[in-house]
């Protein structure tokens, strides 16, 4: 039988049912089946998160200075966005401004994790769906070197005996016979479609992402005190400022600054030389692999960020775009405010909470949760041994926010795509740019690819405004301010009684905001709609699918029983699962046993 | 199948030289502390050991732990992983999903039965019947008691595996559990932090590759070459604290000159950590170098000891609290018989809140 939900999609659950748990080379747990026909292409798709950890719960009665540090680990890949959304949520409420060093302080460490989190999710979590590293023991060393130098000829690691030398350790390696994180790859799968020398070029550059990352982070380190999980402040940062005077080397100095420039140049550097060249490469081979699309092609959504000036959220003045686009209509982008109760509401109609009333969405100032697990009655298997999930009834920890009752795409393909239909400069320059280069029509950014492709561009963007904020931040010193927080509300008793207020960011997933209310100094409320709540979504109560399940309809899978095409595009939304998962607002008869300290 | 390999064969094979073996294996030492005597001792083991092969799996978690050990600088998280030991199974990491990943989960425990270590990220919640985390359609806790079974030593990473962490904070909704309660017949090496830092990651593991044998932990189960003293014990701004120099309030003049944070809420006297000595990310810096106080990642219930910004409040008993503040006001004055009195005071209570509060710890 099929169905058409109203988003569009027409679902045919006769076909074999595939099943793919755990979801590998993702942030947390999760859970992927669908239905595939004769020809192979996927009718049908469902995805669950798997894992729950009720941190709003546990947020109740806290200190509002310390939220940031408990929604820190709400996750340690996009570590810090949590914190720093978080700090802007209290800041809202209480109406704390910050001084122009910390805007610029935040900014860069916020756009360090985009480039960060960009280039592992590229190298060490996404390129084993499109690179086969055991065919890179068939390259040709020399003509590898000469397709390094023909895609980037300004890197400097590009020479024949460089390349046969990484070759050599993993020609090793494969023969050990202990293939380690390689075991049971899919390496003879024809969807493979790379010659083996740019698999030798890519594997060689998972090495030297490897080995870059942890030279990214130091900027994290320099102004937070450590990643993952660097220190953050309401009101500012905790990092001074101290360039001239006695104790400077306990504060940012020159060689603070020295560093923290070198390493930007050093991203810069990379994405210009290894991770864009790369993208177009690998892209250039998969061209017409365009499936994945899903909702992008309809509805995304985006908060916007990276605030050119403190304290001023107003979308010109914000770097990455705020919008949203609906019904496909990339003529008309939409203004988003996160306060509206009309605009983000959040349904449970499918995921394993319950409301006091059935099918209604709620915005998250009035979330209204209590976890409820409980399986369909099409399920197959038992209560604690799944092996076919039931999608007619519950089926997901992850709960189905909708931006005026529509499913979202959120991330940086969304970034883009509302950036471009605002005609924003640098993005539509990027854009335009890069689908030239490629031979491609602007259709061809509404696939698995261009969300891939997005995110380079991104990265590369970022490097930039990374640049740009540090200069302003030395500018700023120059003219004699080293102001980095503000405390004239840091003591609970300059706080009004009761208060509400929101953060939003950019994750590198997409879309993030926090909601916080605040009573008598402490958390009253803390809610959070994420990245991957929004990708990961299951159903809602209209039978909208979420934009992870759209994404995998229609796609040909080459051999059913190997799930390279279905972790290709879920990875190209860079699930997150222990983001998406954690939702639950305080209504639970377990927080009787929460003591306000 | 061949036989497991010696690492020594893997960096030869790999084309590193006798020298530069050797070179590594004195880095290595130096690295975890011990003297130049321990080179040849280390060179043996490295030519004569197996590649180990490790299962990493992840319950509860936010990934922070395994986001750490890739920044791991010496030795390189590259080398670690393609060169040292052998991951057979990570979900985060592996290049096969589903079916494919559970066949590499237990080809590698039936292959390798009772010669694996076993890494834990994050812990099993044990409500809902341990649904509130699900791999491969079952409860992680199945998962977690399965690959124990067979594994030669249990390493928890992080607070999540050592003690519960964030998700187990009051009230603890899921009752996430940290792994020792869950296995009790296996030796566990609890490597606290949220995250730990990254070389104390490697080095752990390097420590039980290169003397094949359990690190010496101490009464919590850690180990003590890098969680036997206290953040403040090796902290560069202790002097600041023994002068009574205390920042007073978030960017005043004294922040900017790097006085002690103890007043903003340190808890680098209660933490016990090598955040001081070996700082993070390659030694650039640690919370407290970079102007906030510690929050005590790497205590058990670090969540629910108050704020991050009350002061440590349960060293009073001690008269530590009382001291910092007269002594900042008599610092002016007469700042050297201050030092002198303060420092001893702390060091001697210091040896007796160790002493008085380990065990309590041990009973939770």
């Amino acid at each position: 039988m099929v169905v058409q939900t109203p988003n569009g999609f027409n679902l045919d659950t006769s076909g074999k049912r595939i099943v793919v748990d755990p979801v590998t080379r993702i942030e947390g747990h999760m859970r992927c089946e669908v239905n595939v026909d004769d020809e192979g292409y996927i009718r049908n798709a469902v995805s669950t998160g798997t894992m729950w950890r009720g941190l709003e719960v546990i947020l109740k009665g806290r200190d509002p200075r310390d939220a940031w540090a408990f929604t820190e680990r709400i996750c340690g890949v996009c570590t810090g966005t949590h914190a720093l959304t978080s700090v802007r949520a209290v800041e809202d409420a209480l109406g704390i401004t910050i001084p122009e060093n910390a805007n610029s302080i935040r900014n860069i460490m916020q756009l360090n994790l985009e480039i960060h989190d960009h280039i592992v999710h590229f190298y060490h979590l996404h390129a084993l769906d499109w690179v086969n590293p055991v065919n890179a023991l068939r390259a040709d060393p020399k003509a590898t070197s000469e397709l390094q130098q023909a895609v980037s000829p300004s890197h400097p690691l590009s020479s024949p005996g460089y390349f046969r030398d990484v070759q050599n350790r993993l020609k090793q390696f494969v023969e050990s016979g202990q293939l380690g994180l390689f075991k049971n790859g899919y390496w003879d799968n024809p969807a493979y479609l790379l010659p083996p020398e740019a698999d030798l070029m890519a594997t060689t550059h998972y090495l030297e992402a490897l080995d870059l990352q942890k030279e990214v982070v130091k900027i994290h380190t320099i102004f937070g005190g450590k990643n993952p999980h660097p220190n953050w402040l309401v009101g500012g940062v905790p990092c001074p400022i101290n360039v001239h005077s006695t104790g400077a080397v306990g504060a940012i100095n020159m060689e603070r600054l020295n560093h923290v420039s070198s390493i930007i140049d050093k991203c810069i550097e990379f994405n210009k030389n290894v991770y864009l060249p790369d993208v177009v490469a690998i892209g250039g081979f998969y061209k017409n692999w365009l499936y994945g699309g899903g909702l992008s092609s309809q509805s995304v959504l985006a908060y916007g960020d990276i605030p050119e000036n403190a304290n001023d959220f107003s979308p010109e003045q914000l770097h990455l775009p705020r919008g949203a686009i609906i019904n496909g209509d990339l003529t008309t982008v939409h203004d988003v405010d996160v306060r509206d109760p009309e605009q983000i509401q959040e349904f449970v109609d499918h995921s394993w909470y319950e409301y006091a009333e059935k099918g209604k969405g709620l915005h998250p100032w009035d979330g209204e949760t209590q976890a409820k697990f409980e399986l369909g009655p099409n399920l197959k298997g038992t209560r604690t041994n799944i092996e076919e999930i039931d999608e007619g009834a519950k089926y997901s920890w992850i709960k189905a926010p909708r931006w005026r009752g529509n499913a979202m795409e959120v991330g940086p393909l969304a970034r883009y795509i509302v950036g471009y239909a605002k005609g924003h400069e640098d993005i539509t320059e990027q854009v335009t740019g890069l689908l030239r280069t490629m031979d491609l029509p602007v259709e061809a950014l509404f696939s698995t690819l261009g969300r891939t492709a997005a995110r380079a561009l991104e990265a590369e963007y970022c490097g930039r405004l990374q640049k740009h904020f540090f200069d302003k931040l030395v500018t700023n010193i120059k003219n004699g301010d080293e102001s980095t927080a503000n405390v004239a509300k840091w003591d609970p008793k300059t706080w009004p009684k009761e208060a509400k207020g929101v953060g939003m960011t950019e994750a590198p997933r997409g879309a993030l905001g926090h909601w916080v209310r605040i009573k008598d100094g402490r958390i009253e409320n803390y809610q959070c709609v994420v990245p991957t709540t929004w990708n990961g979504s299951p159903r809602d109560s209209q039978g909208n699918i979420g934009a992870f399940e759209a994404s995998l309809m229609n796609t040909k899978m080459e051999r059913p029983e190997e799930p390279v095409e279905i972790l290709r595009t879920l990875h190209s939304f860079d699930p997150c699962l222990a983001c998406s998962t954690h939702v639950m607002s305080p209504d639970g008869d377990e927080l009787t046993t929460v003591k306000i300290r | 199948m061949a036989a497991i390999e010696t690492f020594y064969d893997v960096m030869r094979r790999q084309g590193i030289t006798r020298r530069s073996f050797m070179k590594y294996c004195s880095l290595t030492a130096s690295a975890l502390g011990l003297g130049p005597a321990f080179v040849p001792k280390i060179a043996h083991a490295m030519e004569t050991k197996p590649r180990t092969p490790v299962i990493w799996v992840h319950g509860l978690e936010c990934t922070c732990c395994s986001e750490s050990f890739i920044r791991s600088a010496h030795p390189l998280a590259k080398d670690v992983v393609l060169s040292m030991i052998s991951l057979d199974y990570d979900d985060t990491l592996m290049a096969a999903a589903g079916h494919q990943a559970e066949a590499a989960l237990e080809d590698t425990i039936e292959k390798y039965k009772g010669n694996y270590i076993l890494a834990v990220e994050g812990n099993p919640p044990l409500n809902e019947d341990g649904m509130y985390c699900i791999i491969g359609g079952k409860p992680f806790v199945e998962q977690l008691r399965h690959a124990a079974e067979h594994a030669k030593a249990i390493i928890s990473w992080g607070a999540c595996a050592s003690y519960g962490c964030v998700q187990a904070a009051k009230p603890n909704p899921t009752r996430a559990t940290p792994v020792h309660k869950v296995i009790i017949d296996k030796p566990i090496i609890k490597v606290p932090g949220c995250p730990p830092i990254a070389e104390v990651m490697t080095g752990v593991i390097t420590y039980m590759l290169t003397f094949d044998r359990l690190p010496e932990l101490d009464r919590q189960g850690r180990p003590a070459m890098f969680y036997g003293q206290r953040i403040h014990d090796k902290c560069y701004r202790r002097p600041h604290f023994d002068a009574g120099q205390f920042v007073e309030a978030w960017d005043d003049d004294n922040a900017r000159k790097g006085y002690c944070l103890y007043k903003m809420g340190c808890k680098g006297p209660t933490t016990y950590n090598a955040c001081s000595t070996v700082r993070w990310n390659e030694g650039v810096s640690f919370p407290i170098q970079s102007g906030h106080g510690c929050i005590g990642c790497s205590e058990d219930g670090f969540w629910d000891q108050g704020s991050f910004y009350n002061r440590v409040t349960d060293l009073t008993q001690f008269g530590v609290e009382k001291n910092a503040d007269q002594v900042g006001m008599a610092a002016a004055g007469v700042v050297g018989a201050g030092v002198a009195v303060h420092a001893a005071v702390s060091a001697l209570k210091a040896a007796q809140k160790k002493s008085q509060s380990q065990p309590s710890k041990e009973e939770v």
